[in-house]
């Protein structure tokens, strides 16, 4: 290849041409059945296809034109770039970041902050109900999730694929709790914390043995099972139906904002009726609770049990040889990212008004997992990032109803958010193999911290 | 030298599944001594290390520490009791710093020494300080050795186990490391016990060696005795056969 872009262009066009064509054959092949031929009932309910080769062309005509352009002309490109750079000798770490890149974390923050009143001041009430909601407060609730994920499976090194049945425990121990005993939202936060940490420990306990894909197994196996339990309990659950009705966090008891009550927020402050307002005070439980899961994985990540995570993570014979107790490392491991999850659950159920065991399938786990390597494992900045792209797009999907002019009336786009998703897991792991921010941050340092490159964290492995 | 014993193990016998690795196995640590175990691939020399650190268990017989019975006890709280192992393949923290490495091994105290301690290790290992922040799985094997050795004494051991600490480095790097340890034993008056199959430089640095054939010590002796045997010397020293 670099000898081919050197002696010139005629042997890179001519084998781009060829991989473009081939790209193209194969495409073909792939998308023949999928997309090429469409079954649809009649009017006789009778199952019939048809082809779409309009349809066909154009995916034909994407992965040739792409592996063209990719060949041809962006490789030879990046190629030269990198070279010039090597021979230069600058390195891609450079010590000098720009001031944007320096306080990213700082002006990140204040953008969170100030996002709701952002979003009311340029799209007005009704406008905001979307942003504030879809986008602010559902990614806010993955980056925790994702957040709580990461000390289990980042830090610990656990794979779990079960995680979202603590998600699952602490929505029902809100719904259940509430619906039943009238607990307030305030107490039941706390409360569906420790429930779903119990059940971490719970779990905990027969999988201490158990490492690598048989550990993911047995979580996988958990999820499923506290979600069927979810499902067959209809005395307590309601089974398949779900709870509804559930209370609505109130200001601290302060406000309330229920309607018809006598100290409802927006009669208390003689504003217009709207439930834009509930939601922003949502989006600021969750941001404050997403702050806190941040503040306890940093903290605990430079005392010695955070050590001892990721000492674990790394080698548990060693670990034991050090004098540390791998049994109840483990376990705090799991049951403080359960805790985490049973905070989210408990949000969830009271943003949601309503829990049903649809929410807490498999695929929620195994989207969670997936923003906890795309962000790269250990990274709380990473993770968030990931969770935007992930569930942002997601909700961006939703939006691109003009795609229907391309693609026909009956595309819905956001059936693709699957599609979204593998693009992304390809494109990460092909550019950035541990993630978007693959460094680890040492807790320990003599002098000066630094940053460790990211070509010697975890590479994407259980 | 006074022979107050530290480690006496008494008629040990491991088992991995069925296959016994451990026949019986009779070694005594003095305190204050060098005491090397030498002998050929797959005699049991490691799975002994191993099972003094409990991992596995013992399945008869007695291994007493400090005048306390440790036969049972899990892994960890062996390791409380300050017996600390460079173990085989040197199990360093790969993606953890030098410094980070070292302060896993000072977990014991709750790093009260820690600062006292690091920079003892980097005076005998000079090196690691030049390599502080690094990452331990890009040192060099020899590196690896030292953080090893030295995140070991961080515990401030009463005993130290060290498994084949010359594995697969250079002569003059493990001439470095020999002169550590035994500047360790004579400064500090450290207690070492040392598997290797490097028998020569072994032996030469120890009070007293032990050989082990099959599962079992055959032989027992003082360092200059050992080295001294034909047989030992046919079998290890002078590559002749057994």
């Amino acid at each position: 290849m670099t000898a081919s872009t050197e002696t010139g262009h005629p042997n890179v066009l001519a084998k781009a041409v060829r991989e473009g064509l081939f790209a193209g054959v194969i495409s073909f092949f792939m998308f023949l059945l999928f997309v090429g031929i469409e079954t649809y009932q009649d009017i006789n309910n009778a199952l019939v296809w048809r082809t779409r080769w309009g349809l066909l062309a154009i995916f034909v005509a994407v992965a040739a034109v792409g592996r063209f352009l990719t060949v041809g002309f962006i490789k030879p490109h990046l190629d030269q770039r990198k070279l010039a750079k090597a021979k230069s000798g600058v390195l891609e770490i450079s010590e000098s970041k720009s001031f944007f890149h320096r306080h990213f974390l700082k002006i990140a923050l204040i953008f969170l902050v100030l996002y709701p009143f952002l979003s009311l001041m340029i799209v007005g009430k009704q406008g905001s109900l979307k942003y504030v909601d879809n986008f602010g407060i559902q990614i806010l609730i993955y980056v925790m999730l994702a957040w709580g994920l990461n000390i289990v499976v980042g830090l610990a090194g656990l794979l779990d694929l079960g995680y979202v049945a603590f998600y699952a425990v602490g929505a029902y121990s809100y719904a259940l709790l509430s619906s039943y005993f009238g607990f307030s939202f305030w107490l039941l936060l706390p409360m569906s914390g420790i429930l779903a940490a119990l059940w971490g420990v719970i779990l905990g306990f027969p999988v201490l043995r158990l490492r690598g894909d048989y550990l993911a197994i047995v979580t996988l196996a958990f999820g499923e099972i506290i979600r069927l339990v979810l499902i067959n309990w209809t005395d307590v659950t309601k089974g398949t139906f779900g709870i509804s009705g559930i209370a609505k966090a109130s200001f601290f008891g302060i406000w309330s904002f229920d309607t018809g009550t006598a100290n409802n927020f927006v009669r208390a402050w003689g504003l217009s009726a709207s439930s834009v307002y509930y939601k922003v005070f949502l989006f600021y439980i969750i941001l404050a609770l997403c702050m806190l899961t941040a503040y306890v994985t940093i903290q605990l990540r430079r005392m010695p049990i955070g050590r001892a995570w990721e000492a674990l993570r790394e080698d548990e014979i060693a670990c034991r040889s050090l004098g540390i107790n791998t049994v109840t490392t483990k376990l705090t491991a799991f049951a403080t990212g359960a805790m985490f999850g049973g905070f989210a659950g408990a949000f969830f159920a009271t943003r949601q008004g309503f829990v049903s065991p649809e929410s807490f399938v498999f695929l929620e786990s195994a989207v969670i997992l997936a923003i906890v390597v795309l962000g790269g494992m250990g990274s709380l900045t990473g993770i968030a990032i990931a969770a935007m792209v992930m569930v942002g797009g997601t909700e961006v999907l939703r939006e691109m109803s003009f795609l229907k002019v391309v693609f026909g009336p009956d595309f819905t786009p956001e059936l693709y958010r699957m599609l979204l998703f593998g693009l992304a897991m390809i494109i990460v792991m092909l550019f950035k193999p541990r993630g978007f921010v693959g460094s680890r941050e040492p807790t320990a340092f003599l002098k000066e911290r630094r940053a460790v490159s990211g070509s010697f964290t975890k590479e994407g492995h259980g | 030298m006074a022979a107050e014993n530290l480690l006496k193990v008494q008629a040990v016998e491991t088992y991995y599944g069925n296959i016994r690795a451990l026949a019986g196995v009779d070694v005594e640590v003095n305190k204050g001594e060098i005491v090397s175990l030498i002998g050929a691939n797959g005699a049991g020399k490691s799975t002994l290390m191993m099972t003094i650190c409990g991992a596995p268990q013992a399945r008869a017989g007695t291994i007493v520490f400090d005048g306390e019975d440790i036969t049972k006890l899990p892994t960890h709280l062996i390791a409380r009791r300050r017996i600390a192992q460079s173990p085989e393949g040197r199990r360093i923290f790969p993606r953890m710093t030098v410094y980070e490495n070292l302060q896993m091994g000072a977990g014991l105290d709750n790093l009260k020494y820690f600062n006292e301690d690091v920079e003892k290790i980097f005076t005998l290992f000079p090196r690691l300080k030049e390599r502080q922040s690094q990452r331990g799985g890009t040192l060099s094997g020899g590196e690896q050795q030292m953080l090893s050795i030295g995140r070991a004494l961080m515990a401030r051991p009463k005993l130290l186990l060290l498994d084949e600490p010359s594995l697969g480095l250079a002569p003059l790097i493990v001439k470095g490391i020999f002169e550590a340890i035994k500047k360790l034993n004579q400064e500090e008056g450290l207690t070492v016990f040392l598997v290797e199959q490097n028998a020569f430089a072994a032996l030469k640095l120890s009070d007293r060696g032990y050989v082990m054939v099959n599962g079992k010590v055959t032989m027992s002796g003082s360092g200059k005795e050992l080295l001294a045997n034909p047989e030992v010397r046919a079998a290890y020293l002078e590559g002749g056969r057994h």
